[in-house]
C-alpha cells in the first residue's frame, strides 16, 4: 500500500470472546505434584541445583545458567524432588524437568527477603535473581530488556496491556484486582533506568480496565493511559511502539535503539510485589476457557502445575477437547499432551471441542491479496509463499521475510486458509540459511 | 486419554473463504443479469444459464478427468460463466457460446493450472476466441427500444460504431442501447460494484482509474466522456474484469497503474483502432503485465532497511 499519509498499521479483527473478563482471579489450591522445567524463558536452558530425593522450599532457587540469555528458575512449592526427567515442550524443545511431591506446608525458603536495591545496577542484578521473564508471551528474560546496551538514548517505558490475542483476559485482571502495584511498578522501573516518559496501552475492548487504572493515577504523574483500537496485533511490540509513541523499530533494530523498553503489565506489577517481599516469580494468573472448558475462569497457579489440574480445577471438561492451546488461539502453542506445566509465560490455557479444533482445508491461492491487506508490516505473504516455492533466496530477501513476527493475521485473512505463518517461518530459515551461503 | 490435534498458529481463521467470495461477486451481478433478461428477453438469460452451466461441467469434467480434487464448488467456474455471457451479444447461437466456455474454462483456466493461476481472465479470452471465429455473429447487434411500455428489439448498431445513432444519457445509464448482453445497463453494473466496496470484496482503485482515464482522454480528444464511459464494456470491465484477483495486481498502487493503462488502451483501440470497442483487449493486455506490474509495485515493510545488503 503507497503511504500517501500516515497510517496506522493493518490488522485482522478478530473475535474477542473475553468470556472471563468479569472472572476475578482464584487461587488454585497447590497441587499433589508439578513439573518444572529448565527452559521457561528465551535462551538457553537452565541447569538444575538439586538432586532426586532433595527437599525444596517455596521461593528456592532450583535451576541456573551461566549463559547471558537465561532467567533462573525458583521452585513454587515446598516438598521433595522426586525425579529429574526428560522434558520435551509444546515447541519440540527437549529439556530437563524436576518433578516436585508437594508436601502442602508451603514452607518459604529462608533466602526470601525483600532486595536491597540503591542504584541501576543493583535493581538490574535484582530483576535478574526473581526470575522475571516476559509474562505476556514471549518470555524474554527481563534483566536483560532492562538492561540494553544504550541506556543513555532510552527515555520512555511502554506497558503493554493491549491483550489482543482473543479469550485472554489475564492482564485485564491484573489491572482491574492490582492497579497499585502496577503504578508502583512502572515508578520502580523508572527510577532506577532514569526512564521520562511512561506510557500504558490497552485496547478499548477493556474499557473498565481502561477506566480503573485512569482512577488510581494520581494528578501529576506522567503515566499515559493509550487506548488502543481492537485490532489484532496491537499487543505486539513494534506495533505497540508505533500506536503509543508513533516511533518505528528498524529492521535489525531493539525497541531500545528506538529509545523505548516495553514491558508487559503482569511483569511491571511484579516488580512491585518482588521488591517488596522478595518473593521469585512462582506463581502465574492464566484464563482457562475455550468450547471445551466447564467453567472458563481466572485462575493463579502454581508454576509447574499441568494442564490437567488446572482443568480439573476449572470443572474439567464439558465435551470431548480435541486441541490444546498454551497461550492465544492466534500465536499460542497446541500441545499434544495434558501433562504440560504451566510455565512462566504462560497466559491462558484453552481446550477446543472438535468444531472449533478443526480449520478448513487448504485451497489454491487466488492472488486476492488480503495477506497482504492484512499484515501489520505491509509483507507480501502471497509472494514469499511463491518464492519460497521457487527457492528463491534473493527474492525472499527483497520481500523481507526476515520482518515477519508471525502474528497470524494472513493466515486469518486468506479465503483459501493456506497456512501461511508456516510458510513464513520456512521462508525465514530458507532465507537464513541462504544469506550465510552468500556471506561465505 | 484421546489425542489432541497439534498444528501451527493460527488455530481461528476468518470467515471469508473462496466460495464465499465468490457468492458475494455472483450476488452482485444478480441485478445486472435481471437487467438483461429485461432489456434483452428471456433468450438472454437462458444464454447466462447455458454459459453457467457449461463452464461447470466444463470444470467439473476436467477435474474428474484428470483426477485432480474437483474445485467446482468455490464457484468460480459460475462468475465466469456469467461473465462470459455478459460479454455476448444476445442472437449469439448457443452452441458458439458453449465453445466460448470450454476456451474459457479448459484453455485458460485449467490448463494453466486451474483457479489462481491464469494469466489472463477467462471470461475475456472467451470472448476474444469467439470474436476472432465469429466475427459477424459476435459483432450483430438488436437493440431494444421501448414502445407503449414494452421493450422491442430491432438489429442495428452500437452507440460505438461509426455513424450510429447515439441514444440519450438516460436510456445508456437504464442499458437500453446496443450491445453486450451485460454490459449495457449502467445502473445495475453500479448497484453490483457498490454491494463489492461495500464487503470489501473489491478496492475502487481499479475501476476508479479506468474511469478516470477514460474521461480524461476523452476531454483531451474533444469526446463525449459520458458516452464513452457509458457505451460498449467499459462499466462491465471496469467492475468485474479490472477487479478480478488473479489476473490483476495485488496492491493498491499495482490497481491504480492496472486501471490507467485499461482506460488508456480502451480509448486508443476506440479512437484509432480497428475495432469499435476495445475494453476486453486492453483488460487482457493489462493480465499480460500483471507480473511485471507486480514486481515494480511490491508494498514497503514497515521498518524496512531501504535497498537492503546483497
Amino acid at each position: 500500500m503507497a503511504g500517501f499519509f500516515k497510517k496506522s498499521l493493518s490488522g485482522v479483527k478478530v473475535p474477542h470472546n473475553k468470556n472471563t473478563m468479569e472472572s476475578a482471579t482464584v487461587d488454585m489450591p497447590i497441587p499433589e505434584q508439578v513439573t518444572i522445567p529448565m527452559l521457561q524463558h528465551m535462551g538457553a536452558p537452565c541447569e538444575p541445583l538439586v538432586k532426586t530425593g532433595d527437599h525444596v522450599k517455596v521461593g528456592q532457587l532450583v535451576g541456573s545458567s551461566t549463559q547471558f540469555m537465561s532467567a533462573p528458575i525458583h521452585a513454587s512449592v515446598s516438598g521433595d524432588v522426586t525425579a529429574i526427567d526428560e522434558y520435551i515442550n509444546p515447541a519440540g524443545i527437549r529439556t530437563k524437568c524436576l518433578v516436585i511431591k508437594t508436601d502442602g506446608l508451603q514452607e518459604v525458603d529462608e533466602s526470601i527477603a525483600p532486595p536491597i536495591v540503591n542504584t541501576r545496577e543493583e535493581f538490574i542484578e535484582a530483576i535478574k535473581n526473581s526470575g522475571l521473564v516476559g509474562l505476556g508471551g514471549a518470555g524474554f528474560p527481563t534483566a536483560i530488556k532492562l538492561n540494553p546496551k544504550n541506556p543513555e538514548k532510552v527515555d520512555t517505558l511502554v506497558i503493554n496491556c493491549a491483550e489482543c490475542e482473543p479469550y485472554i483476559t489475564a492482564d485485564n485482571r491484573e489491572c482491574m484486582e492490582n492497579a497499585p502495584a502496577i503504578l508502583n511498578g512502572i515508578k520502580t522501573v523508572m527510577k532506577y533506568l532514569n526512564l521520562k516518559k511512561p506510557y500504558i496501552g490497552i485496547e478499548d475492548n477493556k474499557p473498565k480496565a481502561i477506566a480503573h487504572i485512569k482512577s488510581q493515577i494520581i494528578a501529576g504523574d506522567p503515566i499515559e493511559v493509550v487506548s488502543l483500537k481492537s485490532k489484532y496485533p496491537q499487543g505486539a511490540e513494534k506495533v505497540l511502539i508505533y500506536e503509543t509513541t508513533g516511533r518505528v523499530v528498524e529492521e535489525g533494530m531493539l525497541p531500545a535503539d528506538a529509545g523505548v523498553i516495553v514491558m508487559n503489565v503482569s511483569s511491571v506489577a511484579f516488580v512491585d510485589s518482588y521488591m517488596k517481599t522478595g518473593m521469585p516469580l512462582i506463581k502465574k494468573r492464566l484464563t482457562v476457557d475455550g468450547s471445551a472448558v466447564k467453567e472458563p475462569k481466572n485462575v493463579r497457579v502454581a508454576i509447574g502445575t499441568t494442564f490437567e489440574d488446572v482443568l480439573n480445577f476449572c470443572g474439567g471438561f464439558k465435551t470431548e477437547p480435541k486441541k490444546v492451546i498454551m497461550g492465544g488461539p492466534m500465536m499460542g502453542i497446541s500441545v499434544y499432551t495434558l501433562k504440560t506445566p504451566v510455565i512462566k509465560n504462560n497466559n491462558a490455557i484453552l481446550a477446543f471441542d472438535e468444531k472449533d479444533a478443526v480449520t478448513p482445508n487448504e485451497t489454491a491461492c487466488i492472488r486476492c491479496g488480503s495477506c497482504v491487506r492484512a499484515c501489520p508490516f505491509s509483507l507480501m505473504p502471497l509472494e514469499i509463499e511463491r518464492a519460497l516455492k521457487l527457492e528463491d533466496g534473493a527474492k525472499l530477501e527483497k520481500l523481507k521475510v526476515n520482518l515477519c513476527m508471525a502474528c497470524g493475521c494472513c493466515a486469518f485473512a486468506c479465503p483459501a486458509h493456506r497456512d501461511l505463518v508456516t510458510t513464513n517461518n520456512l521462508a525465514k530459515k530458507f532465507l537464513r540459511n541462504y544469506s550465510s551461503k552468500q556471506a561465505k | 486419554m484421546n489425542k489432541l490435534i497439534v498444528q501451527a498458529s493460527p488455530h481461528i481463521r476468518g470467515p471469508k473463504s473462496t466460495s464465499s467470495v465468490m457468492r458475494d461477486v455472483i450476488i452482485a451481478l444478480v441485478p445486472a443479469i435481471i437487467a438483461s433478461s429485461i432489456i434483452f428477453g428471456l433468450q438472454a438469460l437462458l444464454l447466462i444459464c447455458v454459459c453457467i452451466i457449461s463452464s461447470v461441467l466444463f470444470e467439473f469434467l476436467y477435474r474428474k478427468i484428470t483426477k485432480q480434487d474437483n474445485t467446482i464448488g468455490d464457484l468460480s467456474a459460475v462468475v465466469t460463466g456469467i461473465l462470459l455471457a455478459f460479454n455476448l451479444p444476445v442472437t449469439l447461437p448457443i452452441w458458439m457460446a458453449v465453445i466460448g466456455c470450454f476456451v474459457a474454462i479448459v484453455i485458460v483456466k485449467q490448463l494453466f493450472g486451474g483457479i489462481g493461476q491464469n494469466f489472463a481472465n477467462p471470461a475475456i479470452m472467451g470472448r476474444i476466441v469467439l470474436l476472432a471465429s465469429f466475427a459477424t455473429p459476435m459483432t450483430s447487434w438488436v437493440l431494444p427500444s421501448v414502445e407503449g411500455g414494452k421493450i422491442s428489439l430491432v438489429a442495428g448498431a452500437t452507440p460505438l460504431a461509426d455513424g450510429a445513432q447515439i441514444p440519450s444519457y438516460l436510456d445508456m445509464f437504464l442499458g437500453l442501447r446496443g450491445g453486450c448482453l451485460g454490459e449495457t445497463c449502467v445502473l445495475a453494473l453500479l448497484i453490483g460494484g457498490i454491494y463489492l466496496v461495500a464487503r470489501k470484496i473489491i478496492t475502487p482503485t481499479a475501476p476508479l482509474a479506468f474511469f478516470a482515464t477514460v474521461v480524461v482522454f476523452s476531454l483531451f480528444t474533444n469526446q463525449d466522456p459520458i458516452m464513452q464511459l457509458m457505451s460498449g464494456g467499459v462499466m462491465l470491465g471496469a467492475i468485474f474484469m479490472a477487479t478480478d484477483y488473479t489476473t490483476t495486481p495485488t496492491t493498491e498502487l499495482g490497481k491504480l497503474i492496472f486501471g490507467i493503462g485499461c482506460g488508456f488502451i480502451t480509448m486508443m483501440i476506440r479512437g484509432y483502432g480497428a475495432y469499435p470497442e476495445g475494453v476486453s483487449f486492453a483488460i487482457l493486455l493489462m493480465n499480460i503485465l500483471t507480473p511485471h506490474i507486480d514486481n515494480l509495485t511490491r508494498t514497503v515493510p514497515f521498518g524496512a532497511k531501504k535497498g537492503g545488503k546483497k
